[in-house]
């Protein structure tokens, strides 16, 4: 902010609070006032929210303005209706509206990555597709260089491509590390969908301009109907963790074998002390040490010296996962491997044993929205503060 | 020999909470030739236990890179998911012995 206030150019940020739902902008706007009356600025602030209520993509799913991307979940009304949060991604031509209203400050809510550096080179007429393709490029900073811990890198946009300089003098920018950034985070590295259209890079052209500067032409903005990428969430349940840690080698040897053994004891105990059923919740765990990273993909067996058992219990309310938790918390801690033996006891690394985690959520929508108007699924909010030091 | 042997790095992200993917960075044309031959589509389906058409494969020679996305099966953060940010997948592909 103090930046901003001396080179006198609104500052934008995007995708506000990490997952831009409204309440992360109503943050970072509180945030953002703080820091304005401590630093005794005057402010313009633009707000935008994306957040969505589910009426809306309801409404929008039974006029057919809902389109499944691929790979997506199957959704209907109710389950629309279930989520905890639906978010719509904001792309330049909201970015934009927020700059129109002369903002210092814009906080964007769900934005795509690109769209908060390419709202302003494409509201200057500069190349849409090298605004576009620039601003994927920028979007993680120095990772498009040499260098990719030094932070921030300049992009200078103009009417055939754009420009790209990294700011620390130590890194550079080569063909190849600017080129190699469209890998990042893509599915397909020459297509790039943004609302209302597709970035195509596949005829780009990086020429590196001298030791660390490389230009970029040739990038194409293909334009399509207006559509908004929907994100939603909804709580899948909630979970309490356990872990303990088996360093008795023969338990590491036999440690999946445990934990098959400790699992039918662990879902006859709460059933008959719960009356819940093994559909009723879900209880997994994971041998941290074996397999817990990849699962049934593993395909390498090590000789490890401890394995960590992590217990993953999911259920309907934090009650119930909290409740099976506790019950299960000693076979976890006690069980044997054989029934005629000393009963072990392994290490558990904290106590209490268990956690409670709270919410499980999962995401359920990878679709598209259509929209007539770029601001009909937003909300734009303009507020001026006064914190003039007299 | 194993793809890391010949690659200079194999790295996987998510590309979304649907989607994985991985990047092979052959680091040569002679390495990029080699693992184009030596990673058929079948054989990368089978480490990931995906069905072939599910497979997106770019080969990528200006970069020496070869590309792959798929579905992932269990979706980022869903009770079953083990990795959230789908980085790990990378090594199965670095450590697979082909004949290159």
């Amino acid at each position: 902010m103090l930046a901003r206030a001396e080179a006198a150019v609104p500052l934008v940020i995007g995708t506000a609070g990490t997952c831009g739902a409204d309440a992360t902008v109503d943050w970072m706007y509180q945030i953002t006032l703080e820091l304005a009356e401590e630093l005794g600025q005057s402010l313009k602030i633009a707000r935008v929210y994306c957040g969505q209520p589910p009426e809306r993509v309801i409404a929008a799913l039974a006029a057919g303005r809902v389109t499944p991307l691929s790979a997506a979940p199957e959704i209907d009304a109710e389950l629309l209706a279930s989520t905890t949060n639906i978010v719509a991604l904001a792309g330049a031509e909201q970015v934009q509206a927020a700059l129109a209203t002369g903002a210092d400050v814009v906080i964007a809510g769900r934005t795509t990555d690109t769209a908060i550096i390419a709202a302003l080179p494409l509201a200057r007429g500069d190349l849409a597709g090298g605004a576009w393709h620039g601003a994927k490029i920028a979007e993680c900073g120095a990772l498009c260089t040499t260098h990719p811990m030094t932070g921030t890198i300049l992009v200078d946009f103009d009417e055939t491509g754009f420009t790209v300089e990294p700011m620390a003098l130590e890194a550079a920018c080569t063909p190849h590390s600017v080129s190699a950034h469209m890998l990042y985070e893509n599915s397909d590295p020459f297509q790039l969908y943004e609302p209302g259209g597709y970035l195509d890079v596949r005829d780009a052209r990086y020429t590196a301009l001298d030791d660390r500067r490389v230009r970029v032409e040739g990038s194409k903005w293909v334009p399509g109907p207006y559509t908004v990428k929907l994100e939603g969430a909804r709580a899948a349940g909630y979970q309490t963790t356990i872990l303990a840690v088996l360093r008795d080698p023969r338990y590491v040897d036999h440690a999946q074998d445990w934990v098959d053994g400790l699992t039918a004891h662990c879902v006859a105990a709460i059933a008959g002390r719960t009356g819940m059923g093994p559909e009723d919740y879900s209880l997994e765990f994971r041998l941290i040490g074996v397999n817990s990273a990849l699962g049934a993909m593993e395909n390498r067996r090590g000789q490890p010296v401890e394995v960590g058992v992590l217990g993953i219990i999911t259920a309907p309310t934090q009650a119930q996962a909290a409740e099976i938790g506790k019950l299960i918390n000693p076979f976890v801690l006690h069980h044997p491997l054989t029934p005629n033996e000393e009963l072990p006891t392994f290490a558990f690394p904290y106590s209490p044993a268990t956690t409670n985690r709270g919410a499980l959520y999962e995401f359920v929508l990878n679709h598209v929205m259509r929209i007539d108007d770029p601001m009909a699924a937003f909300r734009l909010e303009v507020t001026e503060v006064s914190n003039a030091r007299g | 020999m194993r793809v890391a042997e010949i690659a200079k790095k194999v790295r996987s992200k998510n590309a979304g909470p649907f989607w994985v993917t991985v990047d092979v960075f052959c680091g040569s044309p002679e390495a990029y030739g080699r693992l184009v031959k030596g990673l058929p589509n079948g054989l990368l389906a089978r480490v990931y236990g995906q069905p072939e058409q599910l497979l997106k494969r770019f080969d990528i020679p200006d970069l020496n890179v070869i590309k792959l996305s798929f579905p992932r099966p269990v979706v980022q953060g869903s009770r079953d998911d083990r990795d959230m940010h789908g980085a790990q997948w990378a090594h199965l592909l670095a450590e697979l012995e082909i004949d290159a």
